[in-house]
């Protein structure tokens, strides 16, 4: 099992060794009282994370972790080249899947995948948005196996979650810690919201004529992620605005303000596309804007991401990822994709089915880590349950093999231990390609557990990119 | 600014003094119980009725502390409870977060948890420090507003729910109160004394200030002039309205648009201007109280409409 502090042989990374000393010289005892400082911080600012489906506290908090997750200058050069490539990439694949079809066409891509897919819009079809850009941020979930590749766990293209966590955990250590970063060794990741808001501006509609004005739209405070909603409008300067403070009206999107409408021309949208509009998509949804799609067509607002954006996120396209970087750039994949199969696929169905006790099974539109089977950790039952599900449904299966995730130090009840962890940088695409150097490393706080989302008790540390 | 948000700050104002002036009624009452010669039920009853939040309470023929302390307190079904203003002032925060400020937002999320999660004899136990927690609390959000808050729109909404909040609160008061300082001629009831005069002044936080400006004549006329009129004493009906104009002024100012009611709030000011104590006795107190809570009410409405919220 590769640690990222200690690599394979036991001895101190490079990248490490401010941390290890830092570890080593403060002592456990210390830290943990530190630990229980920044959690008060946390309640204190409010950020929390609601778990939908839970019950109990509907503010609970995120753990963190003190120790911080580094990458050393050369890592991180080379993650970075392969997180723009890639956001590239997906982005050339959806304008090619709502205009010609061109990667269908040639075979690389199974037609059914794409145009059956739940996520896909027929109602996107022809449409052009501003800079050809659908997905503006793209949360590309990476992990690590062993000491010489990086790869790639998921790609997220519609509103990737928990960069809230980047800034707000790099605050409290430079607030808690501020000797670790006197010697100006961790790259700065507080130029985030300007870069969003940059990128924002700049896919402004064909029918804005000013300044454009950028929002924030929310589902409201009782959304999971409000923290971060508020958060982010607050950084950027821009309104946070809930689906009733906006209207349709000839044509244009407006937000009703104390000095009456206002015109909105970009929004950075944090609701889900059948939630969006109740006239273009779900009639029954109470949260969208009715009209709103129609002035997206039109070229009088911009929504980000674009709607449809989804169909590059799931988990059966996932697995063409490398292809459309070959095929749309030109380019070899800096970032290789962790080995999948597809339970469409017959012979994948085959091996997938005989070799369940090893693999983790995803459904092809999850997210979140629900509705997952992890073969080593679950018990017979729960296999042959989960059995029967793919057999009904193949094609909503994906299947990969259990990786052994590289582990990284946490304070833990006994002291310094060891959990796995992955990392999701925020990659902006605007006219330009835009990354913080940074991210945000998730953690199984549960000991031996690989799964590191919030919602099913993960942690969350501060991520150091070295300068150079 | 977004309608939604002014109106979030507008009502998180009325809130927060909601919160600060009812812990200073259940002070009052704490107080004037305990003093020899008083009858408990009949000072809790009066904390009941000037709260606004109790009348049933009020109205019932056997009332104890605990239950005021408790319905004014931490009682959740009562929306103007302390608990519940805090609870509201907080949701009401947020939802428009990016209109608060970091201070702000920290005043109003510290410990606001713990009302909720106090049995009735806890609270009755601990009522002394737990008001004066509440005083704190307020005056910790409306010193961060004060110290962090930009002076635009968003500020004058959340002052101008404050001050129609307390105007409402002091007149509210009055109205219960009134027969204490109606002059020895007119009998409504007995025992009036300089307890009970004082004790008006008690409930807003008012006896030292009082004493600054009269010198210590405790007089039914000096009180009721201090509580209506006064217009340096920051609870007075005349000090709030006259902030409440400027801040309506500076709205105007800055939307270049003015309303119904900016009409309604001068119209007042000018009243409380020309008045003077002893015409307001005259013409009577009560009859001027009850108008002055409608008045009240009806910019509130006003505000409301002029700003889209």
């Amino acid at each position: 099992m590769y640690n990222e502090m200690t690599g394979d042989d036991g001895a101190v990374r490079l990248p490490y060794d401010k941390v290890e000393e830092w570890i080593r010289t403060s002592g456990v005892d210390l830290l943990k009282l530190r630990q229980t400082e920044a959690e008060a911080i946390f309640r204190k600012i409010g950020i929390t994370f609601a778990v939908y489906g839970e019950g109990g506290d509907p503010e609970r908090l995120i753990p963190f972790d003190l120790i911080p997750r580094v990458f050393g200058a050369s890592e991180w050069r080379r993650l970075s080249r392969g997180i723009k490539q890639r956001s590239r990439a997906l982005n050339a694949f959806l304008y090619d899947v709502y205009h010609r079809g061109e990667i269908m066409r040639a075979g690389i891509i199974p037609e059914e995948l794409v145009y059956r897919n739940e996520a896909f819009l027929p109602e996107m079809i022809g449409v052009d948005p501003p800079g050809r850009i659908y997905s503006h941020i793209v949360g590309v979930d990476i992990v690590r196996t062993n000491g010489k590749d990086f790869h790639v766990l998921e790609d997220n293209c519609r509103t990737p979650s928990g960069v809230s966590y980047m800034l707000e955990n790099r605050e409290i250590m430079m607030r808690m810690f501020p000797q670790l970063f006197a010697a100006g060794i961790v790259e700065a990741v507080d130029s985030y919201p300007e870069m969003l808001k940059k990128t924002l501006q700049e896919v402004a509609p064909i029918k804005c004529e000013d300044d454009p004005t950028v929002v924030l739209l929310t589902p409201g405070s009782l959304n999971s992620a409000y923290y971060e909603h508020s958060f982010l409008a607050d950084l950027m300067g821009i309104e946070l605005v809930e689906p009733q403070d906006l209207f349709i009206e000839n044509g244009l999107c407006w937000m009703r303000t104390t000095r009456g409408p206002q015109r909105v021309d970009v929004i950075y949208r944090r609701i889900d596309d059948s939630y969006i509009d109740p006239l273009a998509f779900r009639p029954d949804s109470l949260l969208g804007v009715p009209g709103i799609f129609d002035v997206y067509r039109s070229g009088g607002v911009t929504l980000c991401s674009a709607p449809g954006a989804g169909v590059a996120d799931d988990k059966a396209i996932y697995v063409f990822a490398p292809d459309m970087i070959k095929f749309y750039l030109g380019e070899k994949p800096i970032l290789e994709n962790i080995q999948t199969w597809r339970c469409a696929v017959k012979d994948d169905l085959a091996y997938v089915l005989a070799n369940l006790k090893d693999l983790v099974v995803k459904r092809v539109h999850g997210s979140g880590g629900y509705g997952m089977l992890i073969g080593p950790h679950a018990t017979k039952k729960e296999i042959e349950a989960f059995r029967a599900k793919i057999k009904e449904k193949p094609s909503e299966f994906i299947a990969q093999p259990t990786l052994d995730l590289s582990t990284a130090p946490i304070l833990g009840e006994a002291g310094v231990e060891q959990r796995h962890v992955d990392f999701r940088p925020f990659c902006l695409v605007g006219r330009e390609i835009r990354l913080a150097p940074g991210g945000l490393t998730r953690v199984a706080l549960k000991k031996g557990s690989l799964v590191v989302n919030s919602s099913q008790g993960g942690g969350v540390k501060d991520t150091w990119i070295l300068a150079d | 600014m977004l309608s939604r948000t002014a109106q979030n700050l507008f009502w998180m104002g009325r809130y927060i003094e909601r919160a600060d002036a009812t812990a200073r009624i259940i002070e009052m009452g704490h107080r004037m119980a305990m003093l020899p010669g008083s009858n408990e039920m009949e000072e809790w009853r009066s904390v009941a009725l000037a709260s606004g939040s109790a009348p049933d309470l009020a109205g019932e023929e056997d009332i104890t502390p605990a239950q005021v302390i408790h319905r004014l307190l931490i009682d959740a079904d009562n929306f103007s409870s302390i608990r519940s203003c805090l609870a509201s002032a907080r949701a009401n925060g947020r939802a428009i977060r990016t209109a608060l400020t970091q201070d702000m937002w920290e005043a109003l999320n510290d410990g606001w948890r713990q009302l909720g999660e106090m049995d009735p004899e806890t609270a009755r136990r601990s009522l002394l420090a737990l008001l004066e927690w509440t005083k704190n609390r307020t005056a910790a959000f409306r010193g961060a507003a004060e110290g962090s808050l930009l002076r635009n729109d968003g500020y004058f909404f959340l002052r101008l729910g404050g001050l129609i909040e307390r105007a409402d609160m002091t007149l509210r008061l009055l109205d219960v109160k009134y027969y204490v300082l109606l002059p020895e001629t007119d009998v409504v009831g007995g025992g009036r004394d300089y307890h009970q005069w004082t004790s008006v002044l008690r409930a807003t936080s008012a006896l030292r200030a009082y004493h600054h400006v009269y010198k210590g004549d405790y007089s039914p006329w000096g009180i009721a002039d201090f509580l209506i009129l006064n217009s340096i004493f920051p609870r007075s009906v005349s000090y709030c309205y006259r902030a409440i104009l400027r801040f309506l002024e500076d709205l105007a100012e800055l939307y270049g648009e003015r309303s119904a009611c900016h009409d309604t709030c001068a119209a007042m000011v000018a009243q409380l201007d020309e008045l003077e104590i002893e015409r307001l006795f005259q013409s009577g107190l009560h009859e001027f109280i009850d108008g002055a809570i409608v008045t009240t009410q009806r910019l509130s409405g006003e505000i409301s409409r002029a700003y889209h919220f």
